[in-house]
């Protein structure tokens, strides 16, 4: 890829004289013809030229776009999940394109693996090609200054190697790389150039973009995300199978994993009058071994808990009502059931298994509602609020074999084999229980409310190349920021005629400036050298030669 | 004062505001008039003092050399010069003066809702618009740009504040707890900055590609029609192409700066910088197109009005980025 470059206004190339001197653009030269290996070399070259840049990159944006409006694994499994029960036939065409990976897809990962075989073989004789331009000096003072767009000449009464050495010290002073060169006409002269650093920030933020590709692949190697649901009153360790469902990078090694552990105290929200959400909170204990959690942490959304690499951040939350299930032997089984929210109300579903039941096995099913609205007409319940004012645990109740030992894994949130269960009751009216009633269930036992409960849910990241990216996007801004606003330029004095005296003994002086970029702002600076270089300012017009 | 007056205070500054640009855009828009009648004025007059001088000329060689020339049409040619350039002068005094009740606008809503003033859709487009107007005003008065641009910047700045102001409108109001933090002020602020330089330079790259049909359709010898021949009232297409690209170039490592101080927000908020979000992915497209406009105005065949289309194209992914997206598309960035 050809990188931007001094030529960006691009307004002034063309009208330049072709001098060697006043070529600004460090670009490649073109090839040698005619050579063995032309046919790749030419492939190479039409691969890192900058139509096929631009082409990759507009490609690249158009690959991006049917991840952001198809539902994305990556981000949200379930909505895939209810897209493909939604769009039987086209689904699965679109899932055989990765069109629901698309962040991940092979065409993708080509796309930008070949803008960047295509950005590093342009930046690698960028680097070169700049690593000389920084040591070779300004370039010879062109024979006819006149004929550059920036031109000034006037006389002085100082002799000629006064003037030139006032002028490379005025111009070194001001951080203009200076030579005095010997002209072939006898004469003596001076070459000047800045603005270096507009090639070195346009290589800094293309080598940072190469830099922020190898901090993405450190993470996607080598780093892990896990997510975990802790109940109130119950803690975390830092293992494997401690976690509801992990992502770990391809590389990553459970060895890896960063030993800590916590305990929730206490999960708290609070909302405005429209139930909006104001803040969350959760109370933990932490340690940075497996020890028992002593140090206290208020984990909010924004304020991660960082131990020794790891982060763990709040994600959600929801309700757990905690019950006691009596079974018709008077056995008391606890339970903290965790119930899970269907909206900003957080009206949210419950299921209770209780396997371990003397007799035959119980379960209940049901909506927890945090802030309780019952119809009177329907007998309906909703949820008006999101925070737990008025809660209540409204179930069905049911006895008979859950299926549990079946051999297949069930869901804790679903009563998924109903064909031994037998409605408690009528089996049609819920019963609502707020917090301290007892249903007492016909035929023995009972389910009593005892007290709500939240859960909350945290994620655990390692991010191994998180760092490398910060620095490389320091370096895109920093390196962005010098090649747009630096400007190259050059200037050149000269001292005419030889011996640098006119006929009434005066020493003539010619300046001519060059900038590709801006040529606007370079009039004026330009203007403001020529002020500087003149040592008495103002001429009489004899006095002037133009 | 209290949150509630401060808020109405606040909702009728922005009134005023929108007031005030569709006044400076009427200026500016009458100066323009009055530029092309003059136009047409001069062209009549250049004719007709030729003729008359011609006949003086006639006339003092056949009774000598008393005769002086008539006066020629100058007095008719001055006035609507004068009403013209007071015209434009009365435009840029009202943007002005919008700008300064815009700032009292966005101050008074920071004081309602005790937080910083972007923290919903409304706030973000009456900011974006703010940017853009001052980017103008800046412009205008630096000498980059002639202040008959006005109308046309204007226009879209108050068809867009007029929707920012009815459809989107948001009573003041708290933040979203992942919204609670100071990254707000930085990431926020860095993207409005940028979109509201974005923006403008997409109007000034759709009025660079309606000069340059203009000229071409002036130099084929045919007469412009609606809307094309209102590119004879615009600066040069040199002038546009360069303002939209010392926009771009401002912007870019704005939005660029903007992308990153949010990647480093999500690590904090969400656990990873980069996910692929549906507002990452198209402030991705976004940069990848403005990306692709300035290696475009460096490549020869790609100079001019292909440059000016990538430009447009990225204005149009900016918008979708922010609109589309927030409303319909579910992320984590959909705040409302």
């Amino acid at each position: 890829m050809t990188l931007t470059t001094d030529t960006a206004t691009g307004d002034a190339a063309g009208e330049l004289p072709g001098d060697e001197a006043t070529r600004l653009s460090t670009a490649p030269p073109p090839p040698p013809r005619g050579s063995v290996v032309a046919p790749v070399r030419r492939a190479w070259r039409s691969l890192v030229s900058m139509r096929t840049a631009l082409l990759l990159l507009f490609l690249l944006a158009l690959a991006s776009v049917p991840g952001s409006f198809l539902p994305q694994r990556n981000l949200n499994p379930v909505e895939v999940q209810a897209w493909s029960t939604d769009h039987p036939t086209l689904a699965p065409l679109l899932d055989r394109l990765s069109l629901f990976d698309v962040f991940a897809s092979p065409w993708f990962a080509a796309v930008y693996l070949l803008l960047f075989v295509s950005l590093i073989g342009c930046l690698s004789s960028r680097l070169r090609l700049h690593a000389r331009a920084l040591r070779t000096p300004p370039p010879d003072v062109p024979r006819v200054l006149a004929r550059l767009p920036s031109h000034e000449r006037w006389t002085s009464s100082q002799d000629a190697n006064a003037v030139l050495a006032d002028a490379r010290r005025s111009l070194r002073r001001s951080r203009w790389r200076v030579v005095t060169r010997e002209l072939p006409d006898g004469g003596s002269g001076l070459s000047a150039e800045k603005g270096y650093l507009r090639e070195t920030g346009n290589l800094l933020f293309h080598v940072s973009l190469v830099l922020l590709l190898v901090g993405v692949a450190m993470g996607g190697l080598f780093g892990f995300k896990g997510t975990v649901l802790v109940k109130e009153g119950d803690g975390f360790a830092n293992t494997i199978l401690a976690y509801d469902d992990i992502s770990p990078g391809r590389q990553f090694d459970a060895d890896r994993l960063v030993p800590f552990s916590f305990a929730l105290d206490e999960f708290q929200g609070t909302y405005d009058d429209d139930g909006k959400a104001l803040t969350f909170l959760a109370r933990l204990r932490f340690s940075d071994s497996s020890a028992e959690p002593t140090t206290p942490y208020d984990l909010r959304v924004n304020h991660p808990l960082e131990v020794g690499g790891a982060k763990t951040y709040l994600l959600g939350h929801g309700y757990a009502p905690k019950v006691v299930v009596t079974d018709v032997e008077g056995n008391r089984l606890e339970q903290t059931v965790v119930c899970l929210p269907q909206g900003a109300t957080f009206l949210s579903t419950c299921v209770i298994k209780v396997p371990d039941a003397a007799g035959e096995q119980l379960s209940f099913e049901g909506v927890f509602t945090p802030t309780t609205v019952q119809d009177p007409e329907t007998g309906r319940v909703t949820s008006v609020y999101p925070a737990p004012e008025n809660p209540a645990l409204t179930v069905l109740g049911y006895r008979g074999d859950l299926g549990l030992d079946s051999g297949v894994p069930q869901s804790v949130y679903q009563l998924e084999d109903r064909s031994r269960l037998e409605p408690i009751g009528d089996g049609a009216t819920p019963v609502m229980l707020t917090e301290g009633q007892t249903w007492e269930l016909p035929g023995g036992g009972s389910l009593t409310f005892v007290e709500t409960t939240e859960w909350a849910t945290f994620q655990v990241t390692q991010d191994p190349g998180k760092l490398v990216a910060l620095v490389a996007g320091t370096g895109m801004v920093v390196g962005l920021c010098l090649s747009l606003f630096v400007r190259r330029r050059r200037l050149w004095l000269r001292v005419v005629p030889a011996g640098g005296r006119t006929a009434d003994g005066r020493t003539v002086i010619e300046v001519a400036g060059l900038a590709r970029t801006a040529p606007e702002a370079f009039e004026a600076e330009f203007a403001q050298l020529v002020e500087r270089l003149r040592p008495t300012p103002a001429r009489t017009p004899q006095e002037d030669l133009a | 004062m209290t949150d509630a007056a401060l808020a109405q205070l606040s909702d009728r500054l922005f009134l005023a505001t929108v007031l005030l640009y569709a006044l400076a855009m009427l200026a500016f828009a009458a100066e323009q008039a009055a530029r092309r009648s003059s136009r047409v004025a001069d062209a009549t007059a250049a004719g007709l003092s030729v003729r008359s001088a011609a006949a003086a000329r006639t006339r003092a060689m056949a009774g000598g050399a008393t005769t002086t020339l008539e006066a020629p049409a100058q007095p008719q040619l001055a006035e609507p010069r004068r009403r013209s350039s007071r015209a434009g002068a009365v435009g840029l005094l009202l943007t002005g003066v919008g700008v300064v009740v815009h700032v009292g606008s966005v101050v008074a809503r920071g004081l309602a809702a005790d937080r910083t003033p972007w923290g919903n859709m409304y706030e973000f487009s009456s900011m974006v618009a703010l940017i853009a107007v001052s980017i103008f005003l800046v412009l205008v008065a630096t000498g980059r740009v002639d202040r008959g641009l006005g109308a046309f910047v204007m226009l879209p700045a108050v068809l867009y504040l007029g929707l920012a102001g009815t459809v989107l409108y948001t009573a003041a109001g708290p933040l979203v707890p992942a919204l609670d933090s100071y990254w707000i002020k930085i990431h926020v602020f860095a993207a409005i900055l940028a979109s509201g330089a974005f923006l403008l330079s997409g109007v000034v790259a759709l009025l660079y590609l309606l000069r340059v049909r203009h000229d071409a359709q002036v130099a084929a010898g045919g007469a412009p029609g609606f809307p094309v021949s209102l590119g004879a009232s615009l600066p040069a297409a040199r002038v546009l192409d360069r303002v939209s690209y010392a926009v771009i170039a401002f912007a870019f490592p704005v939005w660029t700066f903007a992308i990153i101080a949010g990647a480093i927000w999500a690590e904090a908020a969400w656990g990873r910088y980069w996910g692929w979000d549906p507002k990452e992915t198209w402030s991705f497209i976004t940069w990848v197109l403005y990306a692709g406009y300035l290696h475009a105005r460096a490549t020869a065949g790609w100079k001019g009005t292909k440059a000016a289309w990538i430009g447009v194209a990225a204005a149009v992914a900016l918008v979708i980025d922010y609109y589309v997206v927030n409303i319909f598309v579910v992320g984590l960035h959909s705040y409302g």
